[in-house]
């Protein structure tokens, strides 16, 4: 009869969209799983690698402890490590596969830090 | 000058008996058993709105205040966060429903009001819990699911109002 007595009125409409909108894109930011790409290799601060994560290879790399061998980056589909370090207490070694957006291998010794990164850049900080 | 002597006026008994509707209505829903604190159908907001609808945003949110204060005394929830959360909600709520207010009921109905106001209770339920209960931005990884129960309870609590408005029954 009149629109003041219907259920569904236009701006109601407009309402639910805006929700359905809003809830969709609130869903894709919080749960958008953003999975890493690439695998940056930095000596230094500065980027001397950049791995995509889709293969499978292993690159040395020669850091601050040269004369003591090559830090080795491997590289698997989706995830990657520091295979070999000639740093002494090996922790980034033994961090083992990184397969997190944002996470981080630091091989002090030898300058050199593996770090995970996405579309977006991946988390801020990763804590265990 | 005898004995203090409150005189309730028609207003007031007719607050008191919608109040006492969404008080029973927000009783029998913290009976009912939900997965995620915070997921709830709101049955409490049909009466807000058929309120709103019918005696505008004054009355709507005497009930809502009454409503929240009550309900709380009534399920031992006084002061405990939970009341807290309740209240931020139905004032964030209220003030959706207020902005809302000058747009004409031909172009906006219940169900859109109802829609906005699930939305505000959740946010503001939300701010406060990120403020002081989970200090922490993982808190929103939840959100897309009570903006989805928001969008849901919303659209039903609406529907419920608008018939039960349409009807002129309740």
């Amino acid at each position: 009869m009149n629109t003041g007595s219907a259920l569904l009125r236009p701006g109601d409409l407009l309402v639910i969209v805006a929700g359905i909108a809003l809830t969709a894109a609130t869903a894709a930011a919080r749960w958008g799983q953003t999975a890493p790409t690439i695998a940056q290799v930095r000596l230094d601060g500065r980027i001397v690698a950049e791995l995509p994560l889709n293969g499978s290879h292993r690159v040395a790399i020669a850091g601050a402890l040269g004369r003591q061998g090559d830090t080795v980056i491997e590289v698997q589909p989706g995830r990657a490590r520091v295979a070999a370090d000639p740093g002494p207490r090996q922790y980034c070694v033994q961090q083992g596969w990184l397969s997190r957006g944002g996470s981080v291998a630091v091989c002090a010794p030898s300058h050199i830090t593996l770090q995970l990164t996405g579309p977006d850049g991946g988390a801020d900080t990763v804590a265990f | 000058m005898d004995a203090l002597e409150v005189r309730p006026d028609p207003r007031d008994r007719r607050l008191a008996r919608y109040a006492a509707a969404a008080i029973a209505a927000s009783l029998v829903e913290a009976a009912i058993p939900s997965p995620l604190p915070g997921v709830k159908p709101g049955l409490a907001n049909i009466v807000i709105l058929i309120v709103l609808v019918r005696h505008g945003w004054r009355d709507a949110a005497w009930v809502s205040v009454l409503r929240v204060l009550a309900g709380s005394l009534l399920a031992g929830q006084f002061l405990a966060p939970g009341f807290f959360l309740s209240a931020s909600g139905a004032l964030a709520s209220l003030c959706a429903l207020g902005a809302l207010q000058p747009l004409p009921a031909r172009w906006l109905g219940p169900v859109g009001r109802s829609v906005a106001a699930a939305f505000a209770h959740i946010a503001g339920q939300l701010l406060l819990a990120r403020l002081w209960l989970v200090p922490h931005d993982g808190l929103f990884n939840l959100a897309p699911v009570f903006f989805a129960a928001a969008l849901v309870f919303g659209i039903v609590n609406g529907v419920v109002a608008a018939r039960l408005l349409r009807d002129n029954v309740a």
